[in-house]
């Protein structure tokens, strides 16, 4: 089941080859975030809503961010193997309560080893469903989705009831990791303090991805750049990315097809339940039933937002995680996240206008009044309105991209060995 | 013999993925120190009183409109997941409507029952419009749609906008529907003051029609092709895009009448504990059933089996989730077993074909039946 219609793939000429990323590439990225902050600068000192870029929110961001990134990175995964795994949330429940059940007993990090295997055994039942037996993709996701809750709330009823302080539904404490922060940057508390265009912003943004860090988040940003190097820079990568493009053509050049698929799958599984650790272990410092929350989810959202590459579900994560942390920090923030919103879009029509196309360039410009009015016009956002976001940004992206994004081009398709064309 | 050994193999999935999970829960429970024996019979002796039986039939009345809503989109190849958050849009504003207008008895239920599935149908033609016109997933964009109803169902489930509360209770729900808008129930079960849902009757109208349309129905013809073979539909005429709009709306329609019979029928008001993820039940016995109206409400009666007679291993001491994950294991070994039995009737027929090859002289026609599916 492929994301885009065939039209839109064969429209789509992109090489996969890290080579296609040129400085080109980088500078625009580059500019994009500062632009990106230059805009929530200005418009914190419009509004003095100081949470957008204060180091609370940025550190809020990054541990709202942690879980959703490992289930895209877990996606990412399944999918580069051509299987899509929408049973993410399922081994990321799976995943908390391992994390929970061993954690609260044996320590911190054999909890999040726990929950890794408890992951990794959904991927595991995942990959003998779509690969062994050829079941559908998205039938085989619902099941374990189904499974993995009511695996998980059974296992919880029997192994943590009675326990000091747990329940049917949650586990007891568990003790906490431990937390990092690089020395010296504690210091620009004082310069964010001062509230100065950009330079306080700056400072802000810097000290909440410095200070405070748990080793769960760190090993996770560096489970990122693994990936990226796994997948993208070694023979093994190459090979499990062609079992993900064309699988035909990897096994006629000898590639076992079934192994990589098994592999990226249960990969898939560990990554998921290693979020569900982060939720378990960091966020919340216990098992609680229903803590997921639909991350899983958001999860494989932010894959599809950032095109089936590391670097990008990292930004669609980062993006889905700071519109979250906002919400908790601060309801004035979130008011001011429309102006931004309004003014981004404002300044797309300019640039679509400037380019001469005039429609998209109305299109932009009403939606951005629109949400301009909507600002100007009210104090505050229902929360509702920032629990949405990250389902209509993600809609939104695809409707308007989705010629533009390129999923693997055997992703969800059924595979057997010697049956090919 | 021809004809037993393929109702044989049509029974063969659905009775082996039964066979296999009650095997699995036995172990499961064997692992907790229980009798297997004595919980099934327990839960059997309990699902014999007659106030149980009303309470699985009223399940599976429920359960039967999200599996048929899923089944039409699975016709022809569409994925559904969109089931949960369409009816409970559909329940939520339906509810509403209900509960702010006053009119005859009969023309009420209709207004409700039509603005249910209008809602649905809507809800569900935002992801069908996707993919017609930008190639956008229907299974990526409806599983987004269900987090966005969630959010616009807090949204207006609060005091000032569609809700009330309720007197001595934290309990938020719509304004309940008088009585000229409910359903009253059909005391069918002899022997208890349990009364059926009286929308057992549309269950089983939407049934008929679903197997009227699909089987007997040009458009069911058409729905079918484009789902065996996209191409082979276009070739003879059919306009895709317009069936998968109208497919995903029907499925959407259906899908909004799902939390009819609870509403309608018990709790008159759309309130903060009113079943959710019924869509996801819906997608397993659609997958059960194998997509037929007879095989759906077979296995809408087994879930609601499982359902409520597993509230009596509470008492002893066994967890309830029990059945949460026998569904779960029905679901993933049924598909397993269609395939298997596929692969087997693939290769039973190959064998046919050889042998009859090399049985009939050359001038008589080989046989009737093709090889392969």
């Amino acid at each position: 089941m492929s994301l885009t219609n065939d039209r839109a793939i064969d429209s789509e000429i992109v090489t996969t080859s890290p080579g296609a990323w040129r400085m080109r590439d980088w500078r625009s990225v580059l500019t994009a975030v500062g632009a990106g902050i230059l805009l929530l600068s200005a418009v914190r000192v419009l509004t003095s809503a100081d949470a957008l870029t204060s180091a609370g929110t940025v550190g809020a961001a990054l541990a709202a961010t942690v879980p959703i990134a490992m289930a895209g990175l877990g996606g990412l995964w399944s999918e580069r193997a051509g299987v899509v795994n929408i049973g993410l949330e399922g081994m990321m429940i799976l995943g908390t309560f391992g994390a929970g059940w061993i954690g609260w007993q044996h320590g911190p990090w054999a909890g999040v080893g726990s929950a890794v295997v408890f992951g990794a055994l959904g991927g595991l039942l995942h990959a003998v469903a779509t690969v062994t037996f050829g079941v559908d993709h998205i039938v085989s996701g619902v099941a374990i989705n189904i499974l993995g809750l009511g695996v998980t709330r059974f296992l919880a009823s029997i192994l943590l009831e009675g326990t000091p302080g747990g329940g049917r539904t949650q586990s007891p404490p568990i003790p906490p990791v431990g937390s990092f922060s690089v020395p010296g940057f504690g210091a620009l508390d004082t310069i964010e303090k001062k509230h100065w265009l950009l330079i306080s912003d700056l400072a802000g943004i810097v000290r909440g991805l410095t200070t405070n860090l748990s080793y769960i988040t760190i090993l996770a940003l560096l489970l990122v750049l693994l990936t990226y190097l796994v997948l993208w820079r070694t023979p093994f990568g190459l090979r499990l990315r062609s079992c993900g493009e064309d699988p035909y053509t990897a096994e006629s050049l000898g590639v076992n097809v079934y192994r990589y698929k098994y592999v990226g799958v249960v990969v898939s599984g560990a990554l998921a339940g290693f979020g569900g650790a982060f939720l378990a272990v960091v966020a919340a410092n216990i098992y609680r039933e229903g803590q997921t929350g639909g991350r899983g989810f958001i999860g494989l959202a932010a894959m599809i937002f950032g095109n089936w590459r590391p670097g990008g579900l990292l930004a669609g994560a980062g993006l889905f995680g700071y519109t979250d942390a906002l919400q908790l920090r601060s309801a004035v923030a979130v008011h001011a996240l429309l102006l931004i919103i309004a003014i981004a879009l404002l300044a797309g029509a300019a640039w679509q206008l400037w380019r001469r196309r005039f429609v998209s360039a109305a299109v932009l410009a009403v939606i951005g009044a629109g949400l301009l009015t909507w600002y100007l016009r009210t104090d505050t956002l229902p929360g509702q309105v920032t629990f949405v976001a990250p389902y209509v940004t993600t809609l939104l992206v695809l409707a308007v991209a989705s010629q533009r994004l390129r999923p693997p081009k055997a992703d969800g398709q059924p595979y057997r060995r010697g049956e090919g064309r | 013999m021809r004809l037993l050994r393929r109702i044989g193999l049509v029974l063969a999935a659905p009775v082996l993925a039964i066979v296999f999970s009650v095997a699995v829960t036995s172990l499961v429970l064997l692992a907790i120190k229980a009798s297997p024996l004595d919980t099934f019979s327990t839960m059997l002796n309990y699902a014999a009183q007659p106030r149980t039986q009303v309470l699985i039939i009223n399940s599976a009345v429920t359960y039967y409109f999200a599996a048929v809503a899923v089944a039409v989109g699975f016709r022809m190849n569409l994925f559904n997941i969109g089931v949960d958050g369409q009816y409970r849009l559909a329940a939520m504003l339906a509810a509403s409507v209900g509960g702010a207008v006053a009119l005859p008895a009969p023309l009420h239920v209709v207004l409700i029952l039509v603005t249910a599935m209008l809602v649905g149908g809507l809800w569900a033609a935002v992801a069908a419009v996707l993919k017609v016109r930008r190639g956008v997933s229907e299974v990526i964009s409806t599983i987004m749609l269900n987090f966005i109803a969630t959010g616009i169902i807090a949204y207006l489930l609060a005091p000032g906008r569609l809700a009330v509360t309720t007197q001595g209770s934290n309990n938020l729900g719509t304004k309940p529907i008088p009585p000229s808008g409910q359903v009253p129930g059909i005391s069918l079960i002899p022997g208890t003051q349990a009364q059926v849902y009286g929308l057992i009757v549309l269950a089983i109208l939407v049934g008929v029609a679903y197997w009227f349309v699909l089987g007997r129905t040009r458009f069911g013809f058409d729905l079918r092709a484009t789902g065996m073979s996209e191409a082979a539909a276009v070739a003879s005429g059919v306009d895709v895009r317009r069936m998968v709009l109208s497919a995903m709306v029907i499925s959407g329609a259906v899908a909004g009448l799902v939390g009819m019979p609870q509403l309608l029928g018990a709790s008159y008001t759309y309130s903060l504990d009113f079943p959710a993820g019924l869509g996801f039940t819906g997608i397993g016995i659609a997958l059960l059933g194998r997509n037929d109206p007879v095989g759906i409400a077979v296995g809408c009666l087994l879930w609601g089996f499982l359902d409520n007679s597993a509230q009596i291993l509470n008492l002893e001491n066994i967890p309830v989730e029990i059945v949460q994950i026998t569904q779960g294991i029905i679901v993933l070994s049924v598909v397993v077993a269609y395939e298997l039995v596929r692969r087997y009737r693939v290769v039973a027929e190959q064998r046919d074909v050889a042998r009859a090859l090399a049985a009939t002289p050359k001038d008589e026609p080989a046989l009737a039946g093709g090889a392969g599916s």
